[in-house]
């Protein structure tokens, strides 16, 4: 019997905000390490347990950039709430596949899109309180929080999101050994 | 054939269908046609037997070359912090206006462009500009006037007032170099009667140290040369002076080019070479016609080409290369790229130019200051030489002082004067900053103004900017930053992005949305710039950042709108053309702008 204190488990938070959910597929990549993750981690809110507010938490992964209003508020939530923030994968870090748009007007996209499209009668942009106003142009995480580490790759494979999570819990500066660094 | 066909093909015949003449063949092209149209690029590629990307790729490398037409009349700002002092900025919202242009943009007609380039080398008589190429000083309202005046006439540039033009060498304090009178030739006499060993022997007495900024021993540099495997040996005399605040190298272009001649051929006659290259930044192409006089002159006085003073084996001939707008040309290795027409990318050193330089040839690189001191070394002998300045630092140094004092221009003292005496002699009546070296060099403030110019001390290559109580040290620091974005030859990531980041936090600081957390993130690329640059341009782009940071932090905090974060823009005015598109404004459709984190 050991008499020492019991580590508290670590909680950790995910979402994903304009991404496509390759990272998050990349984490369940991880497979059977994925409970020896569970032995030292706990999970607040993500889409692994459909928890919807964040609460204290150490680590927040954050996978897709931040495209529209109910982005900015996901995102300062966990900013508020997760001790260590990392940002996953390029649309995180970059923007990636979603600021592609980046280049067009926003107004001349909705008018092509709801309005200008053959077969689109009567349309017109989706005016319902519900739905979050998109930003004029879609920005990596780090331009709108601050921002502590960051995974690159399109996705990260599992094995460098396991790496760097064993290190960031182990108390360990995280560092991605060459194979695992890559930004494609 | 079409005429930018015809136009090319005969700039490529003047250089003798010489690859290595790529970038002299562009210059003469685009001055005879106003910009490098593809097809004279395809010709160019074609006669010199070059891929097509080579041509194009050191087209698109100098800040002077265009691709695209530009205005008849290519006006371009020097938007060093000195001229920017001085008012340019305003003038050039003043010109803009009257020619119906906005920066960067070609006039409707095509009759001008109006754009800033880095420092023209002009600080003691700002501010100043370049038109087509060719320096106009001492701009004000009423000078700015007259140029749109003649611009709008069409009045080809030769007609212009040639007041305009005027450049004065304003040399204010005068020393070993600047006050002895110079017989052409008497010093390269001097040198042969001690044979080419005794006058290298001279050298290694003097101590003499390179001016042009890295303060290598001139006679170590030489004697490599000589001893490197290899016959045909050059000399190149680096007058790319780029950095932001320094003209005291044209002014000895100007003044004393007998002297900077004749120390290429001393450079020639200690290590053997046969041919020189002076490598004259563009920005300095009104002294092409008075150099080559010089050369001439001294051509026919038997002080250059075969059989120099009529010794046998002695022969040297130099020929004068122009740059067209690259602050890293500068930089010896890219110099030599440079001379070789290609783009001015630094290469990986070793092997180092005096065994690997031009052509693969050894090379002496020296700076124009270090070329005329040989001068005095080969007349008064090394020990005379070496008896003024300090130990480690021998000799004089000349100064480009301009700024916030009431005298700028050239002053020569010798090293280890205080930077107190030199603020003195100047007339800086409440200097507050002193930036040493150029936007590369070292920002010195007023409690370490008793510290002295010396290689041991505070080092330069000759720039000497004041700044006085009204002035703020984070603009200072975010000019040059502008200035290193700009410059950066992209060869390196490092540099290339980091410079760029660089920018782009200096500017939201500016912008007034900077918080704590930027400060921290500036700080660790000064780092990355320093440490992972392949040049030293990459190198040394983070110095004024670092200094100013250092000496003068409260101008940063008092940017600064959070102890966190704060996003470098408006998040609720990023909504605001969806709010429009959907005709919303409830409370959703807004981002607080206060609960930033
Ligand atoms: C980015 C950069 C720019 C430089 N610009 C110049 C210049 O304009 N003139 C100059 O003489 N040396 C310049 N240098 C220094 C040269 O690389 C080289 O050290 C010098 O020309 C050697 O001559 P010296 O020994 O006579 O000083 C520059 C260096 C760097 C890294
Ligand atoms: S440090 Fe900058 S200027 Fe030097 S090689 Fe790299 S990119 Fe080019
Ligand atoms: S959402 Fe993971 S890479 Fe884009």
């Amino acid at each position: 019997m050991s008499d020492s204190i019991p580590m508290p488990r670590v909680r950790v938070a995910t979402t994903s905000l304009a991404g496509c959910f390759g990272c998050h597929m990349s984490f369940l990549d991880m497979d059977e390490r994925l409970l020896d993750l569970a032995k030292v981690v706990e999970f607040d809110r993500s889409p692994l347990t459909d928890i919807k507010h964040c609460g204290p938490c150490d680590i927040g992964l954050i996978e897709g950039g931040v495209c529209n209003a109910e982005n900015v508020h996901v995102l300062r939530e966990f900013r508020r709430n997760c001790k260590t923030l990392v940002a996953v994968g390029a649309c995180a870090i970059n923007g990636g596949l979603p600021a592609q748009r980046n280049h067009l007007d926003l107004g001349d996209c909705l008018q092509q899109v709801y309005v200008k499209r053959d077969g689109v009668e009567d349309g017109g942009v989706p005016d319902d309180p519900e739905l979050p106003l998109l930003l004029d142009r879609v920005h990596p995480i780090h331009e709108v929080v601050r921002v502590d580490y960051f995974i690159p790759g399109c996705p990260p494979s599992g094995d460098a999101i396991w790496t760097f999570l064993t290190d960031l819990i182990g108390g360990r500066t995280p560092r991605l050994p060459h194979p695992l660094l890559h930004f494609d | 054939m079409h005429d930018a066909e015809r136009v090319a093909a005969q700039a490529v015949e003047r250089h003798r269908r010489e690859p290595s003449q790529l970038l002299q063949v562009l210059v003469e092209t685009q001055d005879a046609i106003g910009y490098l149209p593809a097809a004279a690029l395809t010709r160019i590629a074609g006669l010199l037997e070059l891929p097509r990307s080579r041509v194009e790729g050191v087209a698109g490398f100098y800040s002077f070359l265009h691709t695209e037409p530009v205005g008849r009349f290519r006006i371009l700002f020097s938007d060093n912090i000195i001229d920017r002092m001085l008012g340019s900025r305003a003038l050039m919202e003043r010109l803009c206006r009257r020619l119906g242009v906005s920066p960067g943009q070609v006039s409707p007609g095509g009759e001008a462009s109006v754009d800033i380039t880095s420092c023209t080398g002009m600080g003691d008589q700002g501010p100043a500009i370049l038109v087509n190429g060719v320096a106009v000083t001492r701009l004000d309202e009423a000078r700015v006037e007259r140029i749109a005046a003649l611009v709008h006439a069409g009045t080809p540039l030769a007609a212009w007032p040639a007041e305009f033009f005027r450049v004065d060498d304003n040399i204010r304090r005068r020393g070993a170099l600047l006050g002895a009178d110079f017989v052409p030739g008497s010093a390269l006499q001097a040198a042969m009667k001690r044979g080419r060993n005794g006058w290298l022997e001279e050298m290694r007495v003097s101590g003499l140290r390179g001016r042009g900024g890295a303060g290598f021993t001139t006679a170590v540099k030489w004697g490599a040369c000589r001893d490197a495997p290899g016959a045909d040996k050059v000399v190149v005399c680096n007058a790319d002076e780029g950095e932001p605040g320094t003209f005291k190298d044209r002014v000895l272009l100007a003044s004393q080019a007998d002297r900077v001649i004749e120390g290429m051929t001393l450079a020639a006659w200690a290590t053997g070479a046969r041919q020189g290259l002076l490598y004259l930044r563009g920005e300095y192409r009104y002294l092409l016609k008075h150099l080559r006089a010089v050369l001439a002159v001294r051509r026919a006085a038997g002080l250059l080409g075969a059989r120099i003073l009529g010794e046998s084996g002695f022969d040297f001939d130099i020929d004068i290369h122009l740059g067209a707008g690259a602050y890293v040309c500068g930089e010896e290795t890219a110099l030599l790229e440079s001379l070789e027409g290609k783009r001015g990318t630094p290469r990986i050193r070793p092997p180092f130019p005096v065994t690997h330089g031009y052509l693969g040839r050894p090379t002496v690189v020296n700076n124009v200051e270090t070329l005329a001191k040989t001068t005095l070394i080969a007349l008064q002998g090394g020990a005379a030489f070496a008896a003024t300045g300090t130990p480690q630092s021998t000799g004089t140094k000349l100064l480009s002082i301009s700024g916030d004092c009431a005298y700028s221009g050239v002053y020569e003292y010798p090293f280890g004067v205080t930077i107190e005496h030199v603020l003195e002699d100047c007339g800086a009546h409440d200097p507050q900053v002193v930036q040493v070296g150029g936007a590369s060099g070292v920002t010195i403030a007023s409690h370490e103004f008793h510290r002295r110019i010396a290689f041991e001390d505070v080092p330069t290559a000759g720039a000497f900017m004041v700044f006085d109580g009204r002035r703020d040290p984070f603009e200072m620091a975010r000019n040059f930053v502008h200035f290193f974005a700009h410059e950066s030859c992209g060869f390196c990531t490092p540099c290339r992005v980091g410079t760029a980041l660089l920018k782009g936090y200096m500017d939201k600081l500016a912008s007034g949305k900077g918080a704590k957390m930027d400060l921290a993130d500036i700080e660790w690329l000064d780092r990355l710039l320093k440490n992972a640059s392949h040049c030293g341009l990459g190198s040394s782009a983070p110095n004024p950042v670092i200094d100013t940071l250092l000496k003068f932090r409260p101008a940063y905090e008092r940017r600064l709108v959070s102890l966190d974060f704060k996003p470098a823009f408006d998040l609720d005015a990023a909504l605001e053309t969806a709010r429009r598109m959907t005709g919303r404004d409830d409370p959703a459709a807004h981002l607080d702008r206060r609960e930033e984190v």
